[in-house]
């Protein structure tokens, strides 16, 4: 417990908050970073996963992608892109952390769309509606829990890999436990290291609080009842 | 590979610089050749890390499943518990460990990895476990069986393909998680990889690495549907 008190009275002091590279400033770009990056998952992640499930086509490919980017270690991703034409700084950091957000947003707008009673399908299609208004005017609003649930996973997922940027010098949180790595154990590091962690994992808590929340919000009543396990492929937070 | 180490270490790729094409390949059989030993024990400790993390949390998730199972009031903190937990990244979680158990020792790394397996296999061995179907349940009591013959005999097997969705997942993701030890050091794999970040952008030994990486989980993923089958004759039965 020794160690979570020298954390405390490093975030005790303001000048670690303020400073140049301080708490606040790898606060900002974390957020950013990301931000960006679920932003690009949704991009990319849910028209093809709501193209797919309207199609009613593809989703062993869905389910094995989701599966295979487990198996792809978030540290060589972010390793790997800053060599390649990306370069470094911001953008190769957020490709990597969007590459792990694309998953969940396409496997639940996937099942979202399927999960649709076909009987409401054709019930939509019996009163005329082309493909494209039964998509918009019936699947997506019923899809919509399942697209927030989607975009929880990512985000949480996201804001909890951003602290490996730290590894490639991305910026963030991580940061700051990489400062204090740096530094030394023995140098009076560890209080560094403990309070980089412990406003990490704080900062993931509130955010799955958050969207939590959000999810609740966007859920029609009438759907609230049949709460849903969320989908155990999602990645433990890298 | 004693015949491998006695060459010198060799000159050319270690100072290669980034930009350079031909000299700093993606992928080269020539480092993969001089490294075999380096490459090889990274793999090892990777692949003990791993397994040592997997089972020790299998050891403490099944027991603390059943608990959970066998008095309800308990599920929800349990599930509540491991989610929260689940949420907090990895590398936060390392840095609080760390410092505590000391950031020379494998420990640390195992504490951390051994934590993200444990939640994935409860949840999945709670699932399998409430699936089983109730009349299935009542036969066995029916037929005479107590709570732990029901629990041996009947419901765990039932479970069975639960837990070992369980067991695939927290494999596959522990192999992935591991390299983030090599922030202190004790990454296996992700040694290579941040050692060729580090060693002026060797591409060649961050490739191998991850490459390796990838292939360590496909492999284990497999070898254990492959053990999957094995336990549950009855769920290929049932398919077909």
């Amino acid at each position: 417990m020794n160690y979570f008190r020298e954390g405390f009275i490093w975030l005790n002091d303001p000048l670690n908050w303020t400073n140049p590279g301080g708490l606040l400033e790898r606060l900002e770009e974390h957020l950013l970073i990301s931000g960006w990056a679920v932003l690009l998952g949704c991009v990319v992640g849910w028209p093809l996963g709501i193209w797919l499930g309207h199609r009613g086509r593809g989703g062993g490919a869905v389910v094995t992608v989701a599966n295979l980017t487990l198996a792809i270690p978030t540290l060589a991703l972010l390793t790997i892109l800053p060599l390649t034409p990306l370069g470094f700084g911001k953008p190769p950091v957020v490709v990597a952390l969007a590459v792990f957000a694309v998953p969940p947003l396409l496997a639940n707008a996937y099942t979202g769309l399927r999960q649709i009673d076909p009987e409401t399908r054709d019930a939509a299609r019996g009163m005329g509606l082309s493909g494209g208004q039964l998509l918009r005017r019936v699947e997506l609003p019923l899809a919509v829990p399942y697209l927030a649930a989607g975009l929880r996973t990512a985000a949480l997922q996201v804001v909890a890999t951003a602290a490996l940027a730290a590894f490639v010098n991305g910026g963030g949180l991580g940061q700051i436990i990489a400062a204090g790595f740096g530094v030394g154990m023995s140098n009076g590091g560890g209080g560094q290291i403990v309070a980089g962690g412990i406003v990490v994992a704080l900062l993931a808590l509130l955010v799955e609080a958050l969207l939590a929340g959000v999810q609740r919000l966007v859920t029609p009543p009438a759907l609230r009842g049949q709460r849903r396990r969320r989908p155990t492929a999602a990645a433990p937070a890298g | 590979m004693s015949f491998l180490s006695r060459a010198p270490a060799p000159a050319w790729p270690l100072a290669a610089p980034a930009d350079e094409g031909p000299g700093n390949p993606w992928f080269s059989w020539r480092y993969v050749h001089d490294n075999a030993d380096d490459i090889l024990s990274a793999v090892q400790f990777h692949s003990s890390l791993t397994a040592r993390a997997v089972i020790i949390a299998l050891v403490v998730a099944l027991p603390l499943a059943i608990v959970a199972y066998w008095w309800r009031p308990l599920t929800g903190p349990i599930l509540a518990l491991s989610g929260v937990l689940y949420t907090i990244p990895s590398l936060a979680l390392l840095a609080m460990v760390a410092p505590a158990v000391g950031t020379t020792s494998d420990a640390s790394v195992l504490i951390a990895l051994v934590l993200y397996a444990l939640l994935v296999l409860v949840r999945n061995t709670l699932a399998g476990l409430t699936q089983v179907p109730a009349e299935v349940r009542d036969a066995a009591s029916g037929m005479g069986y107590g709570r732990l013959g029901l629990l041996l005999r009947i419901e765990l097997p039932l479970a069975l393909p639960g837990i070992l969705t369980g067991l695939r997942l927290a494999t596959v993701s522990t192999v992935a998680l591991v390299t983030v030890g090599a922030m202190i050091g004790k990454g296996g794999l992700g040694d290579l990889i941040l050692g060729g970040f580090g060693d002026n952008f060797y591409k060649a030994k961050i490739m191998t690495g991850a490459i390796l990486c990838v292939a360590l989980a496909l492999v284990l993923d497999l070898a254990l549907a492959g053990l999957g089958r094995l336990l549950t004759p009855w769920s290929r039965e049932r398919r077909a």
